[in-house]
């Protein structure tokens, strides 16, 4: 479903993702980890079309991403690091307006969220305005309305962040649950270990832009000899703590909180 | 089609929403009608310009346009930050439709928010001379509206954070705005400042507004139109090539 062979990222000079080989099986769900600033996010963006390698090759449902834009757009749903929802929007609004963008037939599209929204336990919220929906409403919204246009493929990037365990467990129960009965191909990162443990069929460690091991998490584990996947993912990429450099919602914020003392 | 027409509608109902926002852009304008219009409105008459309101209003429709406007493109800054833009960015749709979308809905807003102007500016005094002109006004308007969104959505695609945002303000809207004969006749200026108005894009908006509310055109209807409508063919494709390349 996912084949990436030797792809490369540059940045004016700074290499992000630096030839990079994996495959996704249909009907997988794929483990991305690995350290701040390690490549996870930038490798997401060349697997959705939003930002194109340096060079390699990717090929996303039978389709190349550079290529066929609209025909990959069309083969996956994602959620991202950080929400994407309009919050001046309802709950409904905002899946409408995913609907349109991907040119699901009306009846279809009202069936659908109305069934998605059941699904994340919305339906009774559906006319309220999504800024007032707390965090882990907001990641549930993001799920139900990456799944309108009916993906074969749903990336989510880091999508419990910031979640209690309650909403964590909560939503990786819907993604199980949709990759048995859709048999949908999951393709994820986290900085939460025991979930990918829990979760993931396979993982894939990335450190410093490379993969550094790959495999089920009980190979890795063996291949380390260590006890769990948290403990392996930290003998493969070391103890010592990266610095990411901030982006714009960081700087923002910073400045909201220097403004206030 | 439907790709326009749902984020023309997003930015309508964001608009219609935030009522505060409405309110706040409708302070401005008003102000300037009466300080302006009142300040100076005896020595406008005492000078023989006539009736300083009937003057300045078209003016000030086309300031709250403009204002509206490029905030509606800046507006794009807003949803980089806030994570929205990605979605649109990951559909499968074309660049130029979610653009073109946009635009059209900010035009909408600012044109409704001239349109406001013009209703509080008829309870000041503001009396247009012939009403059969005035759907050819509201084509002055759009024009106007459109333009400027479209200026403001090239900007934005350009910066990453509102930071630029008083750069904006102070060093393009204003002075755009203070050079375009919003607020003076142009013909009695110094010859470096008519060059400048000349230049200037909101010029011909000023103008196509005064000359079709009260038959003061400067440089003349045709002009008018033929020109903003030039710019704004120009600026459209300026803005959707700067929006094509947006990375995130």
């Amino acid at each position: 479903m996912i084949q990436v062979s030797n792809i490369t990222k540059k940045f004016d000079g700074f290499t992000a993702v630096d030839n990079i080989s994996f495959s996704v099986a249909e009907g997988e769900i794929f483990g991305f980890l690995g350290p701040n600033g390690a490549g996870k996010t930038t490798t997401i963006k060349m697997l959705t079309t939003l930002l194109y390698p340096t060079s390699g090759e990717i090929n996303i449902n039978g389709y190349n991403p550079v290529i066929d834009k609209n025909k990959v757009r069309h083969s996956f749903g994602i959620v991202f690091q950080d929400p994407s929802l309009d919050d001046e929007l309802t709950a409904y609004e905002n899946m409408e307006f995913h609907g349109v963008l991907y040119k699901v037939p009306k009846d279809i599209r009202k069936n659908r969220i109305e069934q998605l929204l059941k699904f994340v336990e919305l339906w009774d919220r559906k006319n309220d305005l999504v800024k007032y929906f707390s965090g882990g409403m907001k990641r549930r919204l993001e799920i139900a309305r990456g799944l309108i246009h009916h993906p074969k493929i749903l990336f989510l990037d880091e999508p419990t962040l910031g979640l209690d365990p309650q909403t964590r467990n909560h939503i990786w129960s819907y993604i199980k649950n949709l990759n048995k009965e859709e048999k949908m191909t999951v393709f994820f990162t986290t900085h939460y270990i025991e979930e990918a443990e829990r979760a993931a069929h396979r993982v894939a460690i990335i450190d410093h832009g490379k993969i550094i091991a790959a495999g089920t998490p009980q190979t890795l584990e063996e291949q380390t000899k260590t006890s769990s996947l948290e403990d392996a993912f930290l003998k493969l990429t070391g103890h010592v703590i990266r610095e990411e450099e901030a982006n714009p919602i960081d700087r923002l914020r910073l400045r909201h909180r220097f403004r206030k003392r | 089609m439907s790709t326009i027409y749902i984020l023309w509608l997003r930015q309508l109902k964001r608009y219609f929403r935030s009522k505060s926002r409405i309110i706040g852009s409708l302070a401005q304008p008003l102000l300037f009608l009466l300080a302006l219009g009142f300040g100076f409105g005896p020595i406008y008459q005492r000078a023989g310009g006539g009736n300083y309101i009937e003057f300045l209003a078209p003016g000030i429709i086309a300031m709250s346009i403009i204002f509206t406007a490029i905030f509606s493109g800046i507006e794009i800054i807003w949803d980089k930050q806030f994570g929205f833009l990605k979605e649109t960015l990951v559909a499968p749709v074309s660049r130029l439709n979610i653009m073109l979308g946009r635009t059209l809905g900010g035009a909408t807003v600012a044109s409704f928010q001239g349109i406001i102007v013009f209703l509080i500016s008829l309870i000041i005094g503001f009396r247009p001379e012939n009403i059969m002109l005035l759907p050819l006004a509201l084509i002055f308007m759009i024009l106007t509206a459109l333009l400027f969104t479209a200026i403001g959505t090239a900007i934005a695609s350009l910066l990453e954070d509102m930071q630029g945002f008083q750069l904006i303000i102070n060093f393009l809207v204003m002075p755009l705005f203070f050079l375009s004969g919003a607020l003076f006749p142009l013909n009695t200026m110094p010859k470096a400042l008519v060059i400048a108005a000349r230049l200037d894009p909101l010029s011909y908006g000023v103008d196509g507004l005064r000359g079709t509310l009260v038959n003061g055109a400067h440089f003349g209807l045709s002009v008018d139109f033929t020109v903003l409508t030039i710019v704004v063919v120009l600026f459209l494709i300026i803005g959707s090539y700067l929006f094509s390349r947006i990375e995130i």
